[in-house]
């Protein structure tokens, strides 16, 4: 497990994926030999926070207790989810669909014009749900970190819908490797899947944040609103 | 040399699980796995710890365990699932597992059932001791091509069995080989393979 006293430097060459996710907290390139703790402080991002999403990113059976969470400043937790939604609907997905194009092009029309429609259909599919979390869970949780009721029922993050999206990915990857004619800019055809094996890793940790912290988190902080609005009306 | 066995036990208690570990290592032919004492992340690590067998306290899985039994398959489909139970449970519980170890049985009686359960489900036993399952044949049957155009065409497994002529059960086992050789599950990716494949 990372540390706040490791060099930034030594966890990304532990796991080069995390030099993906300084963007999104706001941290830039450059930081020489700078530990996690000068690094997070100098770019205003709780150092424990940081760490949590690497650690997560990294070790497949690390999983922290609500407990542990709690005891985090989450604040930047909405930021960071937002900031990786950007990053792959302005990002990752048009990237994607630039070498599906190039790549539908050569093929006969019928057979490129479905491929086509698979991605375009997927890439709804993928827009909706983020957006649908930006308009119910993300604000939910806001109102509850500054201590309000939040309007409205709590609509829980569906797991299913996650797993169907990186079944979709999976299922895209198999069909470009697998079953394109073989002939067709095969370059660009790897390029392709690599591109979509990392969106889907990167989705799968970023839908494990979304279930297993965020979900929890809100709950905690649901349980603690009630207990405090109780207290206030016994007084 | 026999391919081994490899266990993964979720159960509490430790000295249940020493038992049990010293019960299988002492038969031979299992690879135990470090023993989880809960099963909160389980689904997740199943993909990395990749078990053969899974023995699990029931008490420990959801209310509706079926619902995390069948999530737990999907996560590794050639386990087998194995009950381990010391009290009383449900039957209602009790039914979704096709396996079930009680503590009080005998140390024969529990091996037993394990090495059936294993048999059962897991392949590298089977090609072990039928060389000739190994099958390259890895392409979809005429049927199973038949089925994957129905399925494309947006049509439910009951009106499938219809037009075909056949039971819900052989639509559905159709489908699993097709998405087990395929290894696509949409609707969706199936359209764009029996296009691709000039079947529609």
């Amino acid at each position: 497990m990372f540390s706040p006293r490791m060099k930034l430097a030594d966890i990304i060459a532990a796991n080069h994926n995390i030099i993906l996710l300084l963007p999104r907290f706001g941290i830039p390139l450059g930081f020489g030999e700078k530990s996690v703790r000068e690094v997070c402080t100098a770019a205003g991002v709780p150092v424990d926070f940081m760490l949590l999403v690497c650690n997560l990113y990294t070790f497949d059976d690390y999983l922290p207790s609500i407990e542990e969470v709690s005891s985090i400043d989450m604040s930047l937790l909405v930021p960071y989810l937002k900031a990786s939604h950007i990053y792959y609907t302005d990002e990752r997905l048009p990237h994607i669909e630039k070498h599906i194009a190039n790549i539908a092009e050569r093929m006969n029309e019928r057979t490129g014009s479905i491929f086509k429609q698979f991605y375009a259909d997927f890439r709804r599919e993928i827009t909706d749900h983020f957006q649908s979390e930006e308009r119910n869970e993300f604000p939910r949780l806001i109102a509850l970190q500054q201590s309000q009721r939040p309007k409205g029922q709590n609509k829980r993050l569906s797991s299913k819908s996650h797993s169907n999206l990186v079944d979709t990915l999976n299922d895209l990857t198999q069909i470009v490797y697998k079953y394109l004619p073989g002939n067709v800019m095969p370059e660009e055809t790897m390029e392709l899947v690599f591109d979509i094996l990392q969106l889907s890793a990167d989705i799968q940790k970023h839908a494990l944040i979304e279930e297993k912290i965020l979900e929890p988190y809100v709950a905690w902080l649901e349980r603690l609103q009630t207990q405090v609005e109780k207290e206030g009306r016994q007084r | 040399m026999k391919p081994l066995v490899s266990v993964l036990i979720v159960e509490p208690s430790e000295i249940i699980v020493e038992g049990l570990r010293t019960m299988l290592e002492q038969a031979g032919g299992y690879n135990l796995l470090a023993p989880m004492h809960d099963a909160s992340s389980l689904e997740e690590r199943l993909p990395v710890l990749r078990p053969d067998m899974l023995i699990v306290n029931p008490t420990l899985l959801d209310f509706s365990s079926k619902q995390q039994l069948a999530a737990l398959s999907a996560a590794r489909p050639k386990m087998s699932i194995v009950a381990l139970v010391y009290q009383y449970i449900e039957s209602g519980v009790m039914d979704n597992f096709k396996y079930v170890i009680d503590i009080r049985q005998t140390r024969s009686s529990v091996l037993s059932l394990l090495k059936t359960a294993v048999e059962s489900t897991n392949i590298t036993l089977r090609k072990e001791n039928s060389p000739v399952d190994i099958s390259d044949n890895y392409e979809l049957s005429n049927r199973e091509m038949d089925v994957l155009v129905l399925v494309a065409k947006g049509l439910s497994t009951k009106e499938i069995a219809d037009k075909l002529n056949i039971s819900v059960h052989t639509v559905n086992s159709h489908r699993k080989n097709i998405t087990h050789k395929t290894g696509i599950k949409s609707v969706a990716g199936l359209a764009v393979y029996a296009m691709i494949h000039n079947l529609m």
